[in-house]
């Protein structure tokens, strides 16, 4: 067991955990932040994607330990005052989902993405998306909501 | 997943010294992580090298590139120094994986694998690179011995690797469409004196083609390879690709990246 320090979104946390605790289970199993989904839970998927300093990552292929003193934020942390974000505003207008398991990852991938190229093109959205699998979109609706996004943010 | 410790060292002495013969060093973890979860490796101890600042970072010289074990494919992919003196590496870097694999996976990381379908080992053949370790410096073409295998010794920590800056080089890839992992990978990289032709995915480890490197190396241009028909009876064959088809798949590769340089 070792203690982490996180700041998870916006809030410190400061929690034990046994040095095998991955993330994905820490942010569900430990505080309840279940809107990061677990789908494959072999890095494949992506419906676990949180971002860490700034940067996506598949938390079920991370340790709580080893990202001990990061900022962690999830997708419960991304609305502002009940205001949804508008990535999110996006998914939702354009109907970018449909069962909507995969939703959280897409939209912390695509958030992840319009930091670092704010008017990415539709190869460049779907060359991002590679490691976030959506089984029932065909992906159409959520390249066009990213691209939504891109003008509002 | 099975329990193990968890350790942070606080540089190479110190990972060395954590080390056993039940142990493995993490970095980015893309690999160990997923092994360890689906029960295809198990340690008593994990070793995070990630927070050993020495371990990091990218510095050009004259004639070689030299980038730390722990920097991340991201960082390479963006350098504009990598993207200046061997523009085809910062490419290679580009297309590992998926965004989250390059923000987290690290070079050192990839080479200490060795996965027969990694990006990394090629370039490091192709760039007639040098692995530093915690205990010596080790030619590429020394460093690669198998499946899955290397020269590293159980303790030895790969610190950086340097690559030496060719005249040309580009690296062509069939990537498998779901995991972004090489098929085939083809590196061509001329040198001052020869032309070094490394080739992933398609045998049990990364190799260089002497049939390739040595006609390249007579003539460099597509066409003086174009009709070459390689063995195929030691390279891999599954669900993706038949020996056959890797094998003509290199030749392709080949060309490709010669008529990119």
């Amino acid at each position: 067991m070792r203690k982490v320090t996180l700041e998870i979104n916006g809030k410190k946390v400061e929690k034990e955990v046994q040095d095998s605790t991955l993330l994905s289970t820490f942010l569900r199993d430990h505080l309840n932040l279940t809107g990061t989904h677990i789908g494959c839970d072999t890095s494949q998927c992506g419906a676990c994607v949180v971002h860490v300093n700034g940067n996506s990552l598949k938390s079920c292929t991370a340790l709580a330990a080893d990202i001990d003193g990061s900022k962690v934020t999830t997708i419960e942390g991304l609305a502002t005052n009940g205001k949804m974000h508008p990535m999110q505003e996006a998914f939702k207008k354009l109907h970018g989902l449909q069962c909507g398991f995969c939703t959280p990852g897409m939209v912390m991938s695509a958030v992840d993405l319009l930091q670092k190229n704010k008017k990415p093109s539709d190869t460049e959205i779907r060359d991002w998306l590679e490691g976030n699998i959506c089984r029932c979109t065909g992906y159409q609706n959520i390249v066009a909501a990213v691209k939504e996004a891109a003008t509002k943010m | 997943m099975k329990d193990f410790n968890y350790h942070s060292a606080k540089d190479s002495k110190e990972a060395s010294k954590l080390s056993s013969s039940n142990s493995a060093f993490l970095a980015g973890g893309m690999t160990t992580i997923p092994s360890m979860k689906l029960g295809l490796a198990s340690y008593k101890d994990l070793i995070d090298i990630k927070n050993i600042k020495k371990l990091s970072g990218i510095k050009v010289s004259g004639k070689s590139v030299t980038i730390g074990a722990t920097t991340k494919h991201v960082e390479v992919a963006n350098s504009k120094e990598v993207k200046k003196a061997i523009p085809s590496l910062a490419n290679l870097a580009e297309g590992i994986g998926d965004p989250q694999v390059r923000n987290r996976g690290t070079i050192g990381g990839s080479v200490a694998n060795n996965d027969p379908s990694a990006d990394y080992p090629s370039a490091c053949i192709a760039l007639n690179a040098t692995i530093h370790t915690s205990d010596r410096k080790i030619e590429a073409s020394k460093f690669f011995k198998g499946m899955f295998e290397t020269a590293l010794k159980k303790g030895e920590l790969i610190e950086a690797i340097e690559f030496q800056i060719p005249e040309k080089s580009s690296y062509q890839k069939h990537p498998n469409p779901a995991s972004r992992y090489a098929v085939v990978g083809v590196y061509v990289a001329k040198h001052k004196k020869d032309v070094n032709v490394a080739v992933t995915g398609a045998k049990p480890c990364v190799y260089n083609d002497k049939d390739l490197s040595k006609a390249l190396s007579n003539s460099f241009s597509s066409t003086s390879i174009q009709n070459m028909e390689l063995d195929s009876s030691d390279m891999n064959s599954d669900i993706h690709a038949s020996a056959e088809y890797r094998a003509s798949l290199v030749v392709t590769q080949a060309k490709k990246a010669v008529d990119a340089c």
